[in-house]
């Protein structure tokens, strides 16, 4: 992994025994507590942190609603209902696991948008980034079947609706397309099979996310983290061992975080849902307006905005699959857009890009809200097919600071350093 | 190097043989796992629904099933006929009869998504054939959309009123099921 020891030394006899037989408490203290971290992060690096406890937080809560769930078409909706009303802190976890998935989407949206901002997909964190990307498609698929669980009219409606994207296919070659719906379906329209089927998937891709977790940690200490200058750390002055500093940092973000998730869960935990899901699945009537969960909006207006089936399903899954290529796409050797003038606009237009898709998606297919969703779905390829390899080229990057040292404490001038207060109380173990 | 290439000898055809072997064995171990998701026997019986029409006056709709999926049948009025009727099929979207009766060539005329002798009977699957929505239309008050026909809510596709694709992101018309006029007002499905 990264150039640096672990420093690790047992302490007891029964420690050392192990340590000779496993050193697995020795990788940890390298990896968890003595790794090197640059000494400039701000809070916007809390969110891995923060995402992994809401890995666990999913599946803690999880495997507890599974001991009381039951996947059938007949009892599912019941079933949801009874963990809400009966089930002994039933109104806890339930809501837990639901405003779960939201925050885990928030956090990991924060994520993605502080690594294009800083450009942390840039070498050599390259496979760092796409793993990134598969954990994000892993995490869509398994809120998209999690979601149908409850069985009510948007859970059916959006299995529905988004499995029938695959019949797309059939325009490129007869029959193909709805051979695959069939097959996701286990018969020729959305059924309890379907569900059961969800539910089996639903509770083995968390585990395939974990997998892909350790990989995205691991990939992360073999290239070190990135910084708010994009500066590479080159001396020891330039980091600081995770354990205080950044374990502390990242505790006071996830306790912010957890207030928020908190207020959701205790005071409104149903807001972030859509009412049509407390009517029972019903194959009969489709609800007059049918929306995804607010983080699938954006993705949802693209699908809308293409006035063709195929072409529509396209542009909603390259939307994704393109952030594969962003370490290619970005033409410019600065990492952090702090020193890039015109890449900082793109980048808060496409924020802003992203946010308008949200709310498009959510509006009925009716103009002027299809003209504006194909406005923003040309401005979202814009930003990763245009200005990600042409401002690279044109734009001229502010000066860099020679090291993240300087960054935080100034020029040093005359061999001596302004020291601001507070900086030499750093243990100097380094 | 290259041109001292070396006869296949005993142990590369073994090789070859073996993978070869594991790789065939590998893929039909694998096909019941994948078949296992495809429709079971139970799914598949086709079941026929039979219906009497009688009850259905000139204007009304009603939504059986078949298959799990909705069945539209309407009993179009006069001025719907010719409406359909009268449409230049150079205008339409999918110019197929989509009838699954007929071969999927023939033309999208309203005859040919309806029966001889039962043209004001409109029978169809109640599948928006977009994303999988139910249309609009059916019941007293429902949008029917810009053709007179349904309209899916969904993403805002309209179909006239012989089923057909007019305007929105749906590719084809809404399809013909197979059915049979099995005395002067009643059908069976399937």
């Amino acid at each position: 992994m990264s150039a640096h020891e672990s420093n690790y030394t047992p302490t007891s006899r029964v420690g050392k025994w192990f340590d000779e037989r496993l050193p697995i408490a020795r990788l940890m203290h390298g990896q968890f507590v003595d790794f090197p971290t640059p000494r400039n992060l701000n809070y916007a690096w809390t969110f891995g942190g923060i995402l992994t406890f809401c890995l666990v937080a999913q599946l803690v809560t999880g495997i507890v609603l599974a001991m009381h769930y039951q996947p059938s078409a007949a009892e599912a909706f019941n079933s949801v209902d009874r963990i809400r009303r009966d089930v002994n802190f039933g109104w806890l976890i339930q809501p837990m696991h639901a405003v779960g998935a939201s925050m885990f989407f928030i956090a990991v949206y924060i994520h993605i948008f502080r690594g294009l901002y800083y450009g942390s997909y840039k070498a050599p964190r390259e496979v760092l980034w796409i793993l990134g990307v598969f954990i994000l498609l892993a995490m869509m698929a398994t809120a998209f079947m999690g979601y149908a669980l409850p069985w009510g009219q948007m859970s059916f409606w959006g299995v529905t609706v988004i499995t029938n994207l695959f019949s797309a296919l059939d325009s490129i070659w007869a029959g193909l397309g709805t051979a695959i719906v069939e097959w996701l379906w286990g018969g020729y329209a959305v059924t309890g099979v379907t569900l059961n089927r969800f539910f089996s998937l639903h509770y083995l891709l968390p585990f395939v996310i974990v997998g892909l977790v350790a990989l995205h940690i691991w990939a992360l200490h073999v290239a070190g983290q990135n910084n708010p200058t994009g500066l590479d750390i080159k001396s020891k002055s330039d980091s600081v061992p995770m354990y205080p500093f950044a374990v502390a940092k990242d505790a006071v973000g996830l306790f912010a975080f957890l207030i928020v998730f908190a207020w959701f869960v205790l005071i409104m935990p149903d807001y972030l849902g859509h009412a049509d899901n407390f009517t029972p699945a019903n194959a009969l009537v489709t609800p007059p307006h049918i929306v995804p969960e607010w983080y699938f909006l954006p993705f949802y207006a693209i699908l809308r905005a293409v006035p063709s089936k195929l072409g529509g399903v396209v542009a909603m899954f390259a939307a994704v699959l393109i952030l594969v290529f962003v370490p290619w796409l970005d033409t410019s050797r600065v990492r952090s857009a702090k020193y890039r003038p015109y890449y900082k606009i793109a980048f808060w237009f496409f924020v802003f890009t992203c946010v308008a898709l949200g709310w498009l998606g959510s509006k009925p297919a009716e103009q002027p809200y299809v003209f504006w969703s194909q406005f923003f779905t040309i401005a979202y390829f814009a930003f990763f097919l245009i200005a990600m390899p042409v401002l690279g080229l044109i734009e001229t990057p502010r000066p860099l600071p020679r090291s993240i040292t300087e960054s935080v404490l100034g020029r040093v001038t005359g061999g001596v350093a302004p020291v601001p207060a507070g900086a030499a109380a750093a243990p100097e173990k380094r | 190097m290259a041109s001292t290439a070396e006869e296949p000898n005993r142990r590369d055809f073994l090789v070859i043989a073996g993978n070869a072997f594991a790789a065939v064995g590998g893929a039909i171990v694998l096909w019941p796992f994948i078949a296992q998701m495809n429709p079971d026997s139970g799914a598949q019986a086709l079941a026929s629904v039979e219906l009497d029409l009688a009850p259905v006056k000139e204007g009304q709709a009603i939504t059986a099933m078949w298959r799990g999926k909705p069945i539209f049948i309407r009993n179009r009025t006069k001025a719907e006929i010719e409406q359909a009727k009268t449409v230049d099929l150079a205008v339409l979207v999918d110019n197929s009869a989509r009838n699954m009766a007929l071969p999927e060539s023939d033309p999208a005329t309203d005859a040919n998504r309806t029966k001889a002798g039962h043209e004001n009977f409109l029978i169809l699957i109640g599948i928006c054939t977009h994303l999988g929505c139910i249309p609009k239309g059916q019941a007293i008050g429902d949008s029917r959309g810009d053709y007179g026909g349904w309209f899916c809510p969904c993403h805002g596709s309209h179909y006239d009123t012989a089923g057909r694709i007019r305007k929105g992101p749906a590719p084809r018309n809404l399809e013909v099921p197979p059915y049979t006029f099995v005395g002067d007002t009643k059908i069976k499905i399937g």
